[in-house]
């Protein structure tokens, strides 16, 4: 959303927007091929032990209300599609996390005939967490480094 | 007053909602079509393959140990289950016998993960009715048995502890305590679970008599696992087919007559009983000895064969041919879930659309396993796409409008 502002305002709208983001991001999960290992340990972080509601990370269920979209598995070609479609439903700025080895080089699965690769062959990925599956630690610390990524972009554009 | 309707015109009017293959609570991508008459659903058909990757075929080109790594994923929650029946089908065709050790070892890991699978089932349960509450504690309590198997195998999911011949790590005496410890706690509270399931007002509204699928369906329909047993069927591979494994423990059939949502439930916190109880048999009568074989052959023998494994789902059936080189001719593989979804599609007809999520989630279904999504169609064609989540807050929200009435 651009409102027809001065540049000073554009840059203070971009700080809180971009604060918001850090803040309380919101996530939309597709399994693209996965062997439900991953997913089930996604699931996991939001369960009480890990509980990742405390960073304001939300799973939920439409794209057009997400701003990081988290892929587990390798690409099969009846998913690919689906897959491309969330992430053009998504609005800028859009983040994508692969998560497990599957996402991120196919993994077991490579050769397979149906799969068609990774993630990264078919969108754009800004993280990677690898793992068979990845423990929700790891996820955890995925997920905080992107946004820890995203403190730092607007800083350095407005330095 | 009266009023003149069209019939000719409302006949014809189909309303088709379609769902998925992406929503938040089924963690796997599936696509379903019901057709709904008003709110009661008329037809339902299912659109499988969305993670369908070619495993089978993939394992042709696998030698036969590197299959056990790639069949162990064609399901995240019962991997032990795939390794497990591969090579119990793998050992019959080589004529080797693992060592008893190994074989109460297996067994230990078996039931871990039908413990970790039903807690898991009963969170998804619970959230689909609404029930957030139960859907936490039943998680929390699940990374118990998580631990458990992460200081058995060293790994949460995707334990890897079958190899050919044998297992791969052994069971020493403070694991066994920390496992005892963990079933202690775990015990009391499936105690409490199996209260909430069975005297909570507003769970039962959810559940009770609805999705009834009597015994002569259930054998019809040919459902398998805790799905049949909810039906009065006596239908546990453990039991009926026991084999080497289960041959020396006695393992209790879990039935239930009621055959809806209810008896599903019971059927699996009941089950869990079991569980702990064959557990804490096997580690208190763990047999010494190898952990492995001394010698499995790379190549094996050429041959057919079959093996069948109780997963938690159900019956998981595998067919392993050999043409006596490294790598397999054929394997194929049948999974729990695809036996129990007809059952679905049957069930759901004449249901409220609202009752939907509930009955799909009733048989546990695993899509990675069987490879899954949701379209709702409505009596002209007229189709609308619904998310998993939008069927889910329909049927919260439509059974909050009937207790307010």
């Amino acid at each position: 959303m651009t409102l027809n502002v001065t540049q000073e305002w554009q840059g203070v709208l971009d700080k809180i927007k971009n604060w918001a983001r850090i803040n309380s991001p919101w996530a939309i999960h597709y399994n693209s091929g996965s062997c439900n290992g991953c997913d089930i340990e996604i699931l996991a972080t939001l369960t009480p032990r890990y509980d990742v509601e405390r960073f304001g990370i939300k799973l939920q269920g439409s794209p057009r209300h997400a701003d990081v979209l988290i892929c587990t598995g390798p690409v099969t070609r009846q998913s690919r599609d689906r897959l491309l479609r969330i992430y053009e439903q998504m609005p800028d700025p859009k983040f994508v996390i692969a998560v497990g080895t599957c996402a991120i080089s196919g993994g077991v699965f490579q050769g397979c005939y149906n799969v068609i690769g990774h993630i990264d062959e078919v969108i754009p990925v800004n993280m990677y967490i690898p793992g068979c599956p990845p423990r929700p630690e790891a996820i955890i610390d995925g997920v905080v480094k992107l946004l820890t990524s995203l403190q730092a972009v607007p800083e350095s554009a407005t330095a | 007053m009266m009023t003149v309707a069209a019939p000719t015109t409302q006949k014809s009017e189909k309303f088709i909602v379609p769902i998925g293959p992406q929503h938040p609570a089924l963690k796997e991508p599936g696509h379903f079509e019901f057709a709904v008459d008003g709110e009661i659903v008329t037809d339902a058909t299912v659109r499988l393959g969305y993670v369908h990757r070619g495993i089978e075929k993939g394992t042709e080109s696998r030698n036969w140990a590197q299959n056990l790594y790639l069949l162990e994923r064609i399901c995240g929650i019962c991997s032990h289950t795939h390794a497990f029946a591969y090579v119990l089908g793998v050992e019959q065709l080589a004529e080797v016998e693992a060592p008893p050790r190994a074989r109460a070892i297996r067994m230990v890991v078996a039931e871990l993960e039908r413990v970790h699978s039903h807690f898991l089932w009963l969170g998804v349960g619970a959230h689909e009715a609404g029930f957030d509450t139960l859907f936490m504690y039943s998680w929390r309590d699940r990374e118990t048995v998580m631990d458990l198997l992460e200081s058995l195998t060293g790994n949460r999911v995707n334990y890897s502890a079958c190899v050919l011949g044998g297992v791969k790590f052994d069971i020493n005496g403070e694991q066994t305590k920390g496992i005892l410890e963990g079933l202690d706690f775990l015990e009391k509270r499936t105690h409490h679970y199996l209260n909430v399931i069975q005297q909570d007002a507003l769970f039962l509204q959810r559940t009770r008599g609805v999705g009834v699928m009597t015994q002569q369906q259930a054998r019809q329909l040919g459902v398998v696992g805790p799905t049949a047993r909810a039906s009065g069927v006596a239908r546990d591979l453990r039991i009926d087919a026991p084999g080497q494994h289960y041959n020396d423990f006695n393992v209790n059939m879990i039935l239930e007559t009621d055959g809806d949502l209810a008896a599903r439930f019971v059927v699996r916190i009941r089950d869990l009983f079991e569980s702990y109880r064959i557990i804490r048999e096997i580690l208190s009568n763990m047999p010494e000895g190898d952990l492995v074989v001394k010698r499995m052959p790379r190549k094996i023998k050429a041959g057919e064969t079959i093996s069948r494994v109780e997963a938690p789902r159900g019956e998981a059936f595998y067919y392993i041919k050999s043409n006596g080189s490294e790598m397999p001719e054929r394997i194929k593989v049948r999974t729990p879930t695809l036996c129990n979804m007809a059952s679905v599609l049957t069930l759901t007809v004449g249901q409220h659309l609202a009752d939907v999520p509930m009955i799909l989630v009733g048989i546990d279904p695993c899509f990675s396993c069987n490879d899954r999504s949701v379209t709702v169609t409505q009596p002209s064609g007229q189709r609308e796409h619904w998310t998993w989540e939008q069927v889910r807050r329909f049927g919260i929200e439509y059974y909050q409008r009937q207790g307010g009435q």
